[in-house]
């Protein structure tokens, strides 16, 4: 096995005044009796310093097993309240702790589990203006974001930091890993010099996740994070590990360092950080609607207009496992599926489009539209909006 | 030559739903050709309005990356494997 000098900002070196009490001894002794772990090793996970952006699909994992590990000391950054939601992959929360925001109840949890570490909580969300002073005590960053802003903004400030970034990410049961940030190996620009425009890639929201593939993603990029501090083993540097749980496979494509990337490359033209929100084309950061000048009618509108008996046609776009969830008695005709199936509509009625929460049947409103559809509205808020402001009944997912 | 493509999971809605898909063609750009011309709505997800692949879009030969290589002038073998490796963003579910 080779073994690594450790990461950048030196927790490798060790500190001679720091030893572990009796209890951490007893904590500890499954590492301690590990040769590849050992005294020294347990002493530098005990010194070291990860900062994990995001505490959700991916940092509950992540939290649990640094903290159970004994990362001597563990930031959070996240800015969300748990919900119901969540509960379903987020294991660090318990149904008792919805309503709260995620830091407070992952600190609560990771100190019951270990109170020997520090928990350093960052209730905001990461921007570019406070990303170098959040970065700066850590050794290590932890991407367990869920949008691309945010990604190409954690890579970008550790780069220029000199910083390691574990990255991990998901997509309903396909996982991608790597180490970015590593002296001499390529950061998430090098693999990716652009984001994809909104509404190319269908989000996590849309395109669910499965429960445990987060859980697997995330246990792995706590793997990576202590193979780096007690720099023994192969890193998953230059190595992209792709996930695919449905098949149950994994596959490892080669990672280059490029030699254009405008980050890390030798004619750098990033060093500093951006705005990224205008760098992925987007002014908010899960911009609700995309498509702009959108005719829409809201959900009390609609049902007063059919609790009149007006001739509308309701055309769902969402995919027939959701409308198998709830539906509003709409045809449906998923968003993927429009453009061939035009001629089912009928342009000369009137006709009223939603999906889940409307930004979907945004898109096929502005679609019909080219198509010559002049009668088209969307449903402001989709079917959520709907079950919130006219039938409580319609689940919401 | 038949080579396998390996469809990534945001793409399948666009691929008839398959992981994979068998198609025949000595190079990368002949087999992402004959992958578009039999699925006419992934050609907008994989290239720009230039004819271009999509700077988010990576294509793998194997386990290498074509941008390495001979880009879509990168031969393939039969019993090779081309990935499509999108990027993703999802990490919460939310």
């Amino acid at each position: 096995m080779a073994t690594r000098t450790g990461i950048p900002g030196g927790t490798a070196a060790g500190n001679a005044a720091v030893t572990l009490s009796k209890e951490e001894v007893l904590r500890y002794s499954r590492h301690l009796i590990m040769p590849e772990v050992g005294m020294e090793g347990q002493l530098k996970i005990k010194q070291a310093k990860v900062l994990c952006i995001g505490t959700g699909g991916l940092g509950a994992p992540l939290g649990l097993y640094l903290a159970a590990a004994g990362v001597g000391r563990i930031g959070l950054v996240d800015f969300d309240t748990v919900d119901f939601t969540n509960l379903q992959r987020q294991v660090l929360f318990g149904t008792s702790d919805v309503g709260r925001p995620k830091i407070t109840a992952a600190a609560d949890r990771l100190r019951n589990l270990n109170p020997e570490i520090r928990i350093d909580t960052f209730e905001t969300h990461l921007t570019s203006e406070n990303a170098f002073e959040l970065f700066k005590d850590y050794d290590i960053i932890v991407d367990g974001t869920d949008n691309f802003p945010t990604r190409y903004l954690v890579n970008d400030a550790s780069v220029l930091m000199g910083k390691p970034n574990v990255y991990g990410s998901i997509f309903r049961f396909e996982g991608q890993i790597t180490v970015f940030g590593f002296p001499g190996g390529p950061c998430y620009r090098c693999l990716y010099p652009e984001p994809p425009p909104p509404g190319l890639v269908p989000s996590c929201a849309e395109g669910g996740v499965l429960g445990v593939l987060p859980g697997i993603v995330g246990t792995i990029q706590a793997a990576e994070t202590l193979k780096l501090i007690i720099g023994k083993g192969e890193p998953l540097v230059g190595r992209l590990l792709l996930l695919d749980a449905l098949a149950m496979k994994f596959r490892e494509l080669k990672l280059r360092k490029n030699p254009d990337c405008p980050v890390c490359g030798e004619h750098r033209t990033v060093t500093k950080l951006i705005d990224y929100a205008e760098f992925c084309g987007i002014r908010g950061e899960e911009a609700p609607n995309t498509v702009t000048n959108i005719p829409e009618i809201t959900p009390r509108d609609l049902k007063s207009r059919l609790d009149r008996g007006d001739d509308l046609y309701i055309l769902d776009v969402r995919e027939p496992h959701e409308y198998q969830i709830c539906n509003i008695h709409g045809h449906l005709i998923p968003l993927g599926e429009l453009s061939r199936r035009v001629h089912e509509l009928d342009s000369s009625r009137e006709i009223v489009a939603h999906c889940r929460s409307g930004k979907r049947s945004a898109e096929a409103v502005q679609f019909l539209q080219k198509a010559g559809f002049r009668k088209i509205w969307n449903l402001k808020g989709g079917i959520l909006a709907w079950s919130d402001e006219v039938d409580p009944s319609v689940p919401k997912y | 030559m038949a080579v396998k493509v390996i469809i990534p999971t945001p793409l399948r809605a666009y691929a008839g739903k398959q992981e994979s898909v068998e198609v025949q063609a000595a190079t990368v750009g002949e087999a992402l050709s004959a992958l578009t011309a039999r699925f006419d709505e992934l050609k907008k997800h994989l290239f720009a309005d230039d004819g271009r692949l999509r700077s988010f879009v990576n294509v793998y030969v194997n386990d290498e990356d074509i941008r390495y290589l001979q880009k879509d002038q990168t031969s393939v073998k039969a019993g090779d494997t081309i990935s499509i490796v999108p990027s993703i963003a999802g990490g919460t579910g939310n």
